[in-house]
């Protein structure tokens, strides 16, 4: 299954939406944000295809911004 | 001798055990620095702080951690806004019980030709909101508002004050040092725009800790941040960040005072029944009335019973404040705090200034013998004003 990642301005943000995806029952984790995509040093939100719909969802209710939405290349 | 801690203004002591004990595990179990970098111990620190961000805006009523902004005590979160808000030839409307938390930096800041000017109130220096609207300038820009008093105890009618400061669209900046803790607070229904709090106190946790929790309608854009640097964020720019928290915390916060917060509130989310404002209330009150009746002794307390919180001050006829505060310690274990208590507008107006008074302060951990403890003693030093010198 396609697998992506959610970057976010801070880390704090991070562990936020993905404490909020686990109370949606979304399968995600923290990860270190991959060094192609970013040259920030916090970390991202992993998730499956199955939690993008979820995951957009949450996102446009979120009172911040998130950076973007990636597909990882498998 | 056992000691009565009756200096909980100052700092609350005891605290509960699992403040020390959340401190310890956070130390030895997530030791890394939250924000910095992707590794186990750094993620398990942020959680830690997220955790934190969610307890405080949940006790204050706020649905958003992230309107959290952690500080060192509210001495900071003062000061962040009221210099990150006020601008060149604004003016600033304050209760007459103000701490010099907020007096020292609006002395400051009147360099910067920032006004200030002193509420109308009633002798126990609580506000009158029907004086307030004639104090209102074309210029004045904030109200601050020391919620609980930390000399008398007065609690100020901050819902009615913020309505009429709403009403002119003008902010209030709520000092809750006192009160956080021991008085339930929600944010926007108590209409608090910018609500100060500090960990120590009546919150329980430990020194280091406190912050700032902003009201849901504000514009957190109109305000500067006191600091900048590092947020572990953005970190391929030099300009501050300008999103929530990161905006306001820069440097490594204080994860493990942080933590030991969190254990602070949960205690007292845990034991409500327990809490000085429910059981220790009517204990309280008749302590209060007790020491009142006490001939010789002056009370500094709120003119109506139900406008007091759990603090109060005291002189007595005929003897040095500095000498029967020491009297207390050294013969019956009474740790009072003597003096002007960083206070000296209140002092002021409840004309006890310069000399201060003797201020007595409760816990959920005060007992009954130690109200009555503190009586007998304050009878002692009230009848032997002659012969105790
Ligand atoms: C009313 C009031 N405001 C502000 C403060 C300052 O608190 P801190 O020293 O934790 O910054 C205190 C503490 O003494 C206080 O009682």
């Amino acid at each position: 299954m396609k697998e992506f990642v959610l970057l976010v301005y801070t880390s704090s943000h991070a562990i936020g939406i993905e404490k909020k995806l686990k109370n949606l029952g979304v399968p995600c984790k923290l990860s270190s944000i991959p060094r192609n995509l970013s040259s920030d040093c916090g970390i991202c939100v992993r998730f499956d295809e199955i939690g993008l719909k979820t995951v957009e969802d949450l996102v446009k209710t979120l009172p911040f911004d998130i950076q973007e939405i990636v597909a990882l290349e498998s | 001798m056992t000691v009565i801690y009756m200096d909980n203004a100052a700092t609350s002591w005891p605290k509960p055990a699992e403040v020390s004990a959340a401190m310890i595990k956070t130390m030895e179990e997530a030791g890394g620095n939250a924000g910095r970098g992707g590794h186990r111990f750094a993620v398990a620190a942020g959680e830690i702080l997220y955790q934190v961000r969610e307890t405080v805006a949940a006790f204050f009523g706020s649905d958003d951690p992230f309107r959290v902004t952690f500080t060192a005590n509210a001495t900071e979160s003062i000061n962040l806004i009221l210099k990150g808000y006020l601008k060149q030839g604004d003016h600033v409307l304050v209760s007459p019980l103000e701490h010099n938390a907020v007096m020292r930096p609006l002395q400051f800041l009147s360099q910067q030709n920032i006004q200030w000017s002193v509420l109308p109130a009633g002798k126990d220096g609580r506000i009158n909101p029907a004086l307030i609207e004639p104090m209102i300038r074309q210029n004045t820009r904030l109200f601050v508002i020391c919620h609980e008093s930390n000399v008398n105890g007065v609690i100020q009618p901050l819902h009615e004050i913020s309505e009429i400061a709403h009403s002119y669209q003008i902010p209030v900046l709520a000092d809750c040092s006192q009160s956080a803790g021991s008085i339930p607070i929600a944010i926007d229904c108590e209409g608090i725009d910018f609500l100060a709090f500090t960990g120590h106190k009546s919150l329980l946790g430990p020194v280091g800790t406190g912050g700032i929790v902003w009201g849901s309608h504000v514009d957190v854009n109109q305000i500067f941040p006191l600091k900048q640097g590092g947020t572990g964020s953005a970190s391929d720019r030099y300009v501050q960040p300008d999103f929530l928290p990161d905006k306001f915390e820069s440097g490594t916060l204080n994860t493990v005072g942080l933590a030991g917060l969190k254990a602070g509130i949960d205690w007292i989310n845990r034991n409500q029944q327990n809490l000085v404002y429910l059981k220790k209330g009517e204990l309280f009150r008749e302590f209060l009335n007790e020491i009142r009746s006490i001939r010789r002794v002056h009370v500094f307390c709120a003119e109506k019973i139900e406008n007091q919180g759990f603090v109060f001050s005291l002189t007595i006829d005929g003897i040095d404040n500095g000498f029967a505060a020491q009297w207390l310690d050294e013969e019956k274990g009474i740790l009072s705090r003597v003096g002007l208590h960083c206070a000296p507008l209140a002092h002021r107006f409840l004309h006890s200034f310069p000399a201060g008074t003797i201020r007595f302060a409760a816990s959920p951990f005060t007992t009954s013998q130690d109200f009555e403890a503190c009586i007998e003693a304050v009878k002692i030093l009230a009848e032997n004003t002659t012969t105790l010198h």
